[in-house]
């Protein structure tokens, strides 16, 4: 008897380690930056109801308001940028290598090995590249004749956003390649040369053909190319520090809620504020999987089969 | 096929009873009479170390475990640390607003009633370890800092340049350093609280020092005041001598610059002088405050507090904990840690053997004068600190006036500021 219930019910049992993960460190997690964000709080202390009043305060009130705009303008130029670069680039680079020509095996791993690398990693190392005195980035436009382009690339409010997100974009880059290549790699032959047979030349066989047979691949990348850019922050905080330096201009979401939450790193100390700091969590979450949601809801209805 | 389904259960389990088994089960139980013992000076571990065991000599039954953590990462972790209710028994302490909240919250304990020493520790001294909600002092000040320009003695004796008197003489000597090759100030941009060490460099003799000082903080004047607004200008006169591309430079880039003799010059702290002759020994660095517009005129020098050692109110060993922390305010303890660390102690009666360290603590007992937003204006965000670095930023980069800054600054402080609110 009990046998027998145990039998149907066992595949339960074993969803339990996988719960417990779960549970512990992202449903509690969230769940308890949602119940900090409806509270005031004095530095540590947790004190009484607020309702709304943080969200309020994130939105409407400078300078939290100024600043959270100022994050969520730079996060979608950090999303569009990048989709730009990896739906042409990126979209590009791996069409080149689906030809398997001599050689290109080599490139496909040179663009994917950036992304092998840790985020703080390739900070340090930009930061190496770009130092104004010793760098190697100026001095190889000086080599060039393009001294007058060198500049303090990320001391500067008009470079230093842009820059970040190149070199995030270089990171990434090999991401979107090889799992365009794998999308690409599973789209029968039979239907390219269906359309060649038919008359089709190679740009009209990829407009029709190849990219829509992509589409579902490249909606998934979209998504995921989203949810990372909107929760980015890394790359900023190790290159630019958690106040997303020269005077905001590299300011995210995420070094946002950081120095909200911890206070500002740079100053040694000062308090921390816990409710508006989850308060602004909570609205990247929300827009966040508002936006995945969406995203996700569209592909279904673009399902292919073969 | 029952028998099977019963195993692959209490397998199930296992596994899962495995997992939580290797979470961390929070701190182990100390040993009997060891006191750890945090702090965020990673580079000072092997001076710490010598320490205690100067403490130990006095005390052989009390073993203190030092153990630092990355500066930047100190707060989060302490802060996190206590609010689960664990962390080490003696804490280092940030001044002034850092300790402020770990106060408030009951982490610490006071010490005002039970370390008889810090009678002797000036008013101003003990400001950067008071609360200032209830007034009480939780922690031993360990060192004070300083602000100024310090500068390459070699490099100024080879042009034949004397320190300045005058505010246009310390401009010409800029001019000179750099028509000679050098970079005047090592000074960069990239880095906001490094504008703001600049700030203290060079602010206070323009807003008029600590007369200006209490009057904005006392809320009698505002950001906006003209005393501000002409410190800033005056700011903006260096930088034609900043080096180039000094919005791309960033703090390290700042040491390497000075301590390779690139530059002449730099807006820097008192604790600079240690990292410098750890950096390059061979290095003749001297000190000067700067000068006023009319030879004369008062000088200010910017000086703070960096921090205290306090005690974990729920530490579970508060004897020997008063007893470590007792030592650490006395001469024989602020002595050695101004001879191996050459930073000025807090500690009342002790004197720098380094004579440049010397110089610099005479000048303060003179011209002495909070740092500004260190001091006052970091209790609460948007702190002090952190609108002054990034509108410095913006000034410097161009994109920001001075009234704008002085503007956003008070606005931004209005926030919290009770006496500032309604103005």
């Amino acid at each position: 008897m009990l046998d027998r219930w145990l039998g149907r019910r066992i595949h339960l049992a074993f969803l339990l380690p996988g719960m417990v993960l779960y549970g512990l460190f992202m449903v509690y997690p969230l769940a308890s930056s949602l119940g900090y964000s409806l509270f005031e709080w004095d530095g540590l202390i947790r004190e009484g109801f607020a309702g709304l009043r943080n969200f309020r305060t994130v939105l409407f009130e400078p300078p939290y308001s100024v600043r959270f705009v100022g994050a969520l303008k730079h996060n979608v130029l950090f999303f569009a940028m990048t989709f730009a670069i990896q739906s042409t680039l990126g979209l590009f680079f791996a069409l080149m290598f689906r030809q398997k020509r001599r050689g290109f095996g080599f490139f496909q791993a040179a663009y994917f090995l950036p992304y092998t690398l840790s985020l703080v990693v390739v900070g340090f190392l930009w930061l190496l590249l770009l130092n104004p005195l010793w760098g190697g980035f100026n001095q190889l436009l000086r080599l060039v004749g393009l001294g007058k382009w060198a500049q303090p690339w990320l001391g500067q409010t008009r470079t230093a956003l842009v820059s970040i997100i190149l070199i995030n974009a270089w990171r990434w880059l090999g991401f979107p390649i090889l799992v365009f290549l794998a999308g690409l790699q599973a789209i029968p032959a039979e239907l390219e040369e269906a359309a060649r047979v038919d008359g089709a030349n190679a740009w009209q066989t990829l407009r029709h053909v190849t990219l829509p047979l992509l589409a579902p691949v490249m909606g998934m990348v979209t998504i995921l190319t989203f949810i990372y850019d909107f929760n980015a922050f890394e790359l900023v905080f190790v290159m630019q520090g958690s106040n997303g330096g020269p005077a905001y201009s590299t300011d995210l979401l995420g070094t946002f809620f950081y120095r909200t939450a911890f206070g500002d790193s740079t100053t040694g100390g000062e308090p921390g504020q816990i409710g508006i700091a989850s308060a602004i969590a909570v609205l990247m979450l929300v827009m966040v999987a508002a936006v995945s949601w969406a995203g996700i809801r569209l592909l279904q209805g673009r399902q292919v089969e073969y | 096929m029952a028998s099977s389904s019963r195993r692959a259960l209490a397998m199930a389990l296992v596994i899962t009873a495995l997992m939580l088994a290797v979470l961390p089960a929070g701190t182990g139980v100390a040993a009997k009479t060891t006191l750890t013992f945090w702090s965020w000076r990673t580079e000072d571990q092997a001076a710490y170390e010598e320490f205690i065991r100067a403490f130990q000599a006095s005390h052989p039954d009390i073993e203190v475990r030092f153990v630092p953590y990355r500066n930047t990462e100190y707060n989060t972790i302490l802060a996190t640390a206590l609010q689960a209710g664990s962390g080490p028994d003696i804490i280092q302490l940030r001044a002034y607003g850092g300790m402020e909240p770990l106060a408030n919250a009951g982490y610490l304990m006071p010490l005002d009633d039970k370390v008889q020493a810090l009678e002797g520790f000036s008013r101003e001294v003990l400001g950067g370890a008071r609360s200032i909600r209830d007034g009480r002092i939780y922690g031993v000040p360990f060192a004070v800092q300083t602000v100024q320009i310090l500068y390459n003695r070699r490099i100024f004796d080879q042009l034949g340049l004397r320190e300045p008197q005058t505010w246009q003489e310390f401009l010409d000597l800029a001019g000179k350093v750099r028509n000679a090759g050098y970079i005047a100030f090592a000074n960069g941009s990239k880095e906001g609280w490094t504008m703001e060490t600049f700030f203290g460099a060079v602010a206070p003799n323009f807003y008029g020092g600590t007369p200006f000082y209490e009057d904005v903080v006392s809320g009698r004047t505002t950001f906006e005041d003209p005393r501000f607004i002409h410190a800033l200008r005056k700011m903006l006169e260096l930088k034609p001598h900043l080096p180039p591309g000094f919005e791309g430079i960033a703090y390290t880039d700042m040491q390497a610059m000075f301590a390779q003799e690139m530059a002449a010059m730099w807006m820097a702290g008192s604790y600079e002088l240690g990292t410098m002759k750890f950096m390059n020994p061979d290095l003749k660095i001297d000190a000067f405050l700067v000068p006023p517009e009319r030879a004369g005129d008062p000088v200010w020098h910017t000086m703070y507090v960096d921090g205290s050692y306090g005690i974990n109110a729920s530490t579970a060993h508060p004897e020997e904990a008063l007893a470590f922390v007792r030592w650490l305010a006395t001469r024989e303890y602020g002595q050695m840690f101004t001879d191996r660390l050459e930073q000025m102690s807090a500690v009342p009666g002790t004197v720098p053997s380094s004579p440049t360290l010397a110089k610099l603590a005479d000048l303060m007992r003179r011209h002495g004068t909070p740092y500004l937003m260190l001091t006052a204006f970091r209790y609460d965000q948007p702190s002090g600190s952190t609108l002054l670095q990034n509108t410095l930023q913006a000034l410097f980069i161009g994109e920001m006036t001075v009234e704008q800054v002085a503007r956003e600054i008070q606005q931004g402080l209005a926030r919290w500021y009770k006496p500032f609110q309604g103005r």
